[in-house]
């Protein structure tokens, strides 16, 4: 089979941050009609990579080529005129303007200096049918789901004779349903001759989209590789750099639970999940599985005063508790880890340090601060333990990755030594290194006698670190299951189906 | 401290254009145990804009606004005038003062963070109202008063220096302690960048931000005193009149941001000290009075906009090429996405 010419070709590119190799002579090149996954862990270079070939950070060096001339842009604008359209993970469209309106937000087509209604509608009509969408352009884009808002974007990239289109992490909030829509779009695109250049941490999805792959590590290509000729393992492998440590078998041997810790009796808020009942024992780990949308962080933030229940009573530690606030949950030491991390997590012009600290200062209150010795010590253990990156807890925590992000918030709880911690989706958006890291110290701090309420879209996830499984269909608590060998994937998926009845 | 390099530069031009019109500018003389000269009325007078402000950072770290501190200062010092002028105690006259204004600003911060109002109306209300209670205080006439040791406040001298200064002294010393010794500053910070993720995280946001609209009232209460004393009178029409729109000035080009967040005490005090300076300026240099508003507008629009990262990088682009251009570069891609 021979190779078409590349219609993008970076080589040698190397970018320097103060105090950070980011990219170290990367080389890759991008076919026409075929979608290219970029790999590698958070902070591989893969943001820095795509940024520099839109021009967003100037090269240090090596040379991009499009379409065989050599190329620099100034600006993402620049990049986008020249065919270079990238679309990101969150949408980055105005959620009250229509569907045609966002299209072609800032180049409306115009007649006599007046915005040209009709045709500005047809013409975004016709860009929808060509990814085979049925949308009516006109009404506001909030009223279609989130997986349509973002082939909104991609429509709205690919106007401008894209000939490279670039997708940074479009799945991460997206349902199956949805990404087999997106994927539609995305071998439609295919097939008109653009390159796709295609970012995800879902290791399926790269293996049922894309055809070649560039991996990356530490700033440094590692290679490029045909998907159907690299196992997943070898994949992985080649990502963190070792064989990937065992996973199975996370936790010690088998044990039982008997002094409950959290008990929910008939808990429910109405419009957010109908009334569950639910007991989290002491050293216990509960999965809860459902799909998006199916209650299970509605379950979370009831158990821990985020939001106020409407029905039912809660128990911890065999006395009546009322959860109103995140500070009485926390004063019965119960955590939460948040599932959007940029909202109802971090503060991101604070640095590593006062994010850590901060939940304990709150239960110290403004007046007690914790002494600096007793911060430093705290923070150091921490990102040690749990390798944040950069180690400096001076750093803002903007900066960081995804992964190191949420490594923090994590951070934040443990420090409190909570008796139940929540973890809803603490593997989003990570890569799998930090992942296999995580879901290790779900089980240490279990075998610890901590007990852990786990959320995770990832069936598997939740099964291999879970000693019982809730499972959740249209905001209703379905079946409470033990995680013994019969349990498995398949019989999950059965359950959200099926409603518990079969 | 790098972003307290422009508000510096600034300060430091201002005082250059005085030093070049009135060489004898920087002169401190000593006359009669006092220290007299331009440097020490700048501070003098910028006095109770300093404490206006200092209150008004942590209102506008945790996202909020106060406008209602101009009122407060003429509460406060119409309060504190009639007291002295019905019986004389000038220790029971500061401290009733001072109290009704720790009430109206925990009034503020009730609207604010108990009723859940936006903080640029729940103060506009006591803006407005408050003007009235004050004329009402003074019964719309100016209360006169004629007590040397409230003189002190405003107008006296304490081991040669004015009294005012060393009240911004110790009032500065006081709110870095809380802020930035005691956890005070984190949190407020933290539920200036992030609320919902605070509230999560355990803190009692409604606490910090009540306390914070509090302090800025006890601010603007004693900058209320200064201002009544300095001239040992209480007008309820003028006293305060605008301060806060200056305060708000001083604290942006102290590098703190209207959205909220990570704030500079020092910034603040530079910021204050600009305004004052630049209305010294205005007098030294000789414009004319009634184009002085215009003159200090455009100085401030000059300065908002020598501070603004992106406005440098698009005038002194070749100066430093693309280096620091992120932030924009950043911008256009959320539009073209």
């Amino acid at each position: 089979m021979d190779v078409p010419a590349p219609v993008l070709r970076m080589s040698g590119i190397g970018k320097q941050f103060p105090g950070v190799r980011a990219l170290d002579g990367v080389d890759l090149r991008l076919l026409p009609g075929e979608v290219h996954a970029l790999m590698g862990e958070n902070g591989a270079g893969k943001s820095t990579l795509i940024k520099v070939l839109t021009g967003v950070h100037p090269a240090d060096s090596g040379t991009i080529e499009l379409a065989g001339r050599t190329v620099s842009f100034a600006g993402p604008l620049e990049a986008q005129q020249a065919g270079i359209s990238t679309v990101y993970q969150e949408v980055n469209l105005c959620a009250n303007l229509s569907v045609a309106e966002n299209i072609f937000i800032g180049r409306e087509p115009r007649r006599r200096g007046r915005i040209d209604w009709k045709r500005m509608r047809a013409r975004a009509a016709e860009l929808l049918e060509r990814l085979e969408l049925d949308v009516d352009v006109s009404a506001p884009l909030s009223s279609y789901s989130l997986a349509l808002q973002q082939m909104v974007a991609i429509a709205r990239a690919i106007d401008v004779e894209a000939r490279v289109l670039i997708l940074d992490e479009p799945t991460s909030s997206l349902d199956a349903g949805e990404v087999r829509q997106l994927f539609r779009v995305m071998r439609r695109l295919k097939e008109e001759g653009i390159a796709i250049l295609f970012v995800s941490h879902f290791l399926d999805q790269i293996y049922e989209i894309s055809d070649r792959m560039t991996i990356l590590r530490n700033g440094r290509l590692v290679g490029e590789y045909l998907t159907r000729e690299l196992s997943q393992v070898a994949l992985v492998a080649k990502m963190i750099g070792q064989e990937l440590a065992e996973l199975e078998r996370l936790h010690g041997e088998a044990r039982t639970f008997d002094r409950p810790l959290v008990e929910a009796r008939e808990l429910g808020r109405t419009g957010a999940v109908e009334p569950f009942s639910l007991t989290i024992h002491e050293g216990e780990v509960v999965g809860l599985a459902g799909l998006l949308g199916s209650g299970r962080t509605e379950i979370a933030r009831l158990l821990f005063g985020a939001d106020h229940a409407t029905s039912g009573e809660v128990a911890v530690g065999g006395a009546p508790a009322a959860l109103r606030t995140p500070r009485a949950a926390m004063a019965r030491r119960i955590a939460f880890c948040s599932e959007n991390r940029k909202r109802d997590g971090l503060i991101p012009d604070l640095t590593v340090r006062e994010n850590i600290v901060l939940a304990l200062q709150a239960t110290r209150g403004w007046t007690r601060p914790v002494p600096r010795d007793q911060q430093d010590e705290l923070v150091g253990r921490y990102v040690k333990a749990l390798k944040i990156s950069p180690a400096n807890p001076d750093h803002l925590v903007r900066d960081l990755s995804g992964g190191n992000q949420q490594k923090v918030l994590l951070a934040r709880w443990l420090i409190l030594e909570p008796r139940l911690l929540i973890l809803d989706e603490p593997t989003r958006g990570i890569d799998v290194g930090a992942k296999a890291e995580i879901q290790r110290l779900v089980a240490e701090l279990s075998d610890g006698g901590m007990a852990v309420l786990f959320i995770s879209a990832e069936l598997e996830e939740v099964l291999r670190l879970s000693h019982r499984v809730g499972v959740l269909r249209d905001r209703r608590l379905v079946a409470d299951l033990p995680n013994d060998d019969t349990l498995t994937t398949d019989t999950l998926m059965e359950t959200i189906a099926s409603g518990g009845r079969a | 401290m790098r972003r307290l390099l422009w508000p510096l530069l600034v300060l430091a031009a201002l005082l250059a254009v005085n030093l070049f019109f009135t060489p004898s500018f920087f002169s401190v003389e000593m006359k009669e145990g006092h220290l007299y000269g331009s440097l020490i009325d700048i501070l003098r007078f910028g006095a109770p804009l300093i404490l206006v402000s200092l209150g008004m950072t942590l209102v506008i770290a945790t996202g909020g606004i106060d406008l209602s501190v101009g009122s407060v200062v003429a509460i406060s010092g119409a309060l504190a005038c009639l007291r002295i002028s019905e019986d004389g105690g000038v220790l029971s006259a500061v401290v009733l003062a001072l109290g009704l204004c720790v009430l109206l600003g925990l009034w503020n911060g009730f609207l604010v963070a108990g009723v859940g109002i936006q903080p640029i109306i729940a103060t506009l209300i006591l803006m407005v109202a408050g003007r009235g209670l004050a004329q009402l205080i003074t019964d719309g006439q100016i209360i006169t008063v004629n007590s040397p040791s409230f003189k002190v406040i405003g107008g006296g001298y304490l081991l040669t220096v004015p009294f005012g200064i060393l009240l911004v002294l110790v009032v500065l010393g006081v709110t870095a302690f809380l802020t930035r010794r005691l956890a005070l500053g984190v949190l407020i910070e933290s539920v200036g960048g992030n609320a919902e993720a605070s509230r999560l995280a355990g803190i009692r946001s409604r606490g910090i931000v009540i306390t914070v609209y509090a302090f800025a009232a006890l601010c603007a209460g004693v900058a209320g005193l200064m201002i009544a004393s300095n001239v040992s009178s209480a007008d309820g029409n003028n006293a305060g009149l605008w301060i806060e729109l200056d305060a708000i000035l001083a604290v942006v080009i102290g590098g703190t941001s209207l959205a909220g967040g990570r704030f500079s005490l020092g910034g603040t005090v530079l910021g204050a000290l600009i305004i004052q300076t630049l209305t010294t300026t205005i007098y030294s240099v000789g414009v004319p009075p009634e184009t002085t508003l215009l003159v200090k507008a455009l100085v401030v629009a000059a300065v908002c906009l020598v501070q603004s990262p992106k406005f440098r990088d698009k005038v002194f682009r070749r100066a430093g090429p693309r280096a620091s251009s992120r932030p924009a570069a950043e911008e256009k891609v959320r539009v073209t996405a």
